[in-house]
């Protein structure tokens, strides 16, 4: 397993645009939106945690097709359907891969462009710290659309329409983290349930992702 | 005998065959006698006046919309527990009649809300938690229209059903501790402190079993043309082949 994470890491790496690509997306979202509501700081400031959490939503969505479809192509995928670990971990395996390439540098260019965006000053600690916490349920629960979509030929639509409402949880806790951070409020409840969406999603998903998978291989 | 018969596709055609007009007779009668009594022979509300009538399609709607969905959650754990094919065209036919049930909750909520609250939308928790279930039943038709393969579709969809049931409650909760609400409280339970009049109930319970009904028919009718329509699709494969 561990094999295969670093096999995956390093395909990541090398096949061109899969790690950097991400993170620039994510720049660009967050530099585009102050062209669309302009550049007061107060409002930039006050709409930041929601901003960085959407732009990391959406990276992590983008290369979401990447999880599973290429192996499903190559037929590497088939290989290790009949390889002696199980299909869960597999997921579970390609699943922590997307979070390393895509959540993790997220996570760390946050702070950067939380200065972007005017963030207040406290509110640092906890952006970086919410989106740690809550990215890899989303990579999980896009492992999961993409076991689905895989077998479909233009599955990139389908998969968006069929992911993002699964993130509507994990977006509100998370810049409720976030936005309290920033604000200098309570908020050890937003990110217990954060938390325990993300466990819930570590622990359950890699089991209705596989399920789809094998349908998808039969 | 046991119940599991009933899902073998001849018998379902045979037993359903009779049940259709039967449900969408009574289904008439029940909306006939509780839309016409609830609009024309109950008082309008002190505060909200004529608007309080949108409630006889408002709530049954909305009723309609969560229970479709819990029809199809059902329907999906059958067919991966016993793989019926009717049952994973049963939870086929009801998405769109759940979506569509969505959609008359959310316009007809909105014409209510126009007048009452002063705005046609409000990001209440379960006016979102509404709308993001709409979103599910998009993301589901769209599955079930995505797939070749009515076998890949239906165990896929299914899979879909029991996760997106699981998120759509996370979901509902989750959007109650983002906003708070506009929207009143339960008030047709029978435990709750402050509940809709008689005069309101009566009527609207009268619509909510038509409602019922017609969900039950349109499903019915629906599933029995799917079958139809599998049965044309292997009548055609067998003419090409011989």
């Amino acid at each position: 397993m561990s094999r295969l994470l670093i096999r995956d890491l390093v395909l990541a790496v090398r096949a061109g645009g899969g790690f950097g690509l991400g993170l620039a997306f994510f720049l660009i979202v967050v530099v585009l939106v102050p062209f669309g509501v302009g550049p007061e700081a107060a409002l930039l400031s006050r709409i930041a945690p929601g901003i960085l959490w959407i732009g990391a939503l959406l990276a992590s969505l983008l290369s979401l097709d990447r999880i599973f479809q290429l192996d499903f192509e190559d037929g590497s995928l088939d290989l290790l359907a009949t390889a002696p670990i199980p299909m869960e971990g597999v997921v579970a395996v390609k699943a922590l891969a997307h979070w390393l390439t895509t959540g993790l540098p997220l996570v760390l260019a946050a702070p950067v462009l939380g200065i972007l965006l005017n963030l207040p000053q406290p509110g640092y600690g906890w952006l970086v710290l919410s989106l740690a916490v809550g990215t890899p349920a989303l990579s999980m629960i896009g492992a999961f659309g993409a076991a689905l979509t895989v077998g479909l030929k233009r599955g990139g639509l389908l998969l968006s329409l069929l992911v993002l409402p699964l993130y509507v949880p994990t977006l509100i806790y998370g810049t409720e983290v976030a936005r309290r951070g920033a604000a200098g409020l309570e908020l050890a409840t937003p990110l217990a349930l954060l938390a325990g969406i993300t466990l819930a999603s570590v622990a359950l998903l890699p089991f209705a992702a596989s399920a789809a998978l094998r349908v998808n291989l039969r | 005998m046991s119940i599991w018969e009933y899902a073998n596709p001849l018998k379902f055609m045979g037993w359903t065959a009779p049940l259709v007009p039967v449900l969408s007779v009574l289904a008439a009668a029940a909306l006939m006698l509780g839309l016409i009594w609830g609009y024309f022979f109950t008082p309008d509300d002190y505060r909200m006046g004529a608007t309080v009538k949108i409630i006889y399609i408002h709530v049954p709607s909305a009723m309609m919309a969560i229970n479709a969905w819990a029809m199809m959650l059902v329907a999906s754990l059958i067919w991966l527990v016993r793989r019926h094919h009717v049952s994973a065209l049963a939870a086929k036919a009801a998405a769109p009649v759940g979506m569509i049930m969505t959609v008359i909750a959310l316009v007809t909520g909105a014409i209510w809300g126009q007048p009452m609250w002063g705005t046609w939308w409000a990001w209440d928790p379960r006016l979102t938690s509404f709308l993001i279930l709409f979103l599910f039943y998009l993301g589901y038709m769209a599955m079930w229209a995505a797939i070749e393969n009515p076998d890949t579709a239906a165990d896929l969809t299914s899979v879909l059903c029991l996760v997106g049931s699981v998120f759509a409650i996370l979901s509902r909760y989750a959007v109650n501790f983002w906003n708070q609400g506009l929207h009143q409280g339960a008030s047709l339970s029978l435990d709750a402190e402050e509940n809709v009049a008689d005069v309101f109930w009566f009527p609207l319970l009268v619509v909510i079993a038509g409602f019922v009904l017609l969900f039950l028919a349109l499903v019915l009718v629906r599933t029995r043309t799917e079958i139809r329509a599998r049965r044309l699709h292997a009548i055609a494969l067998r003419e090409r082949m011989g």
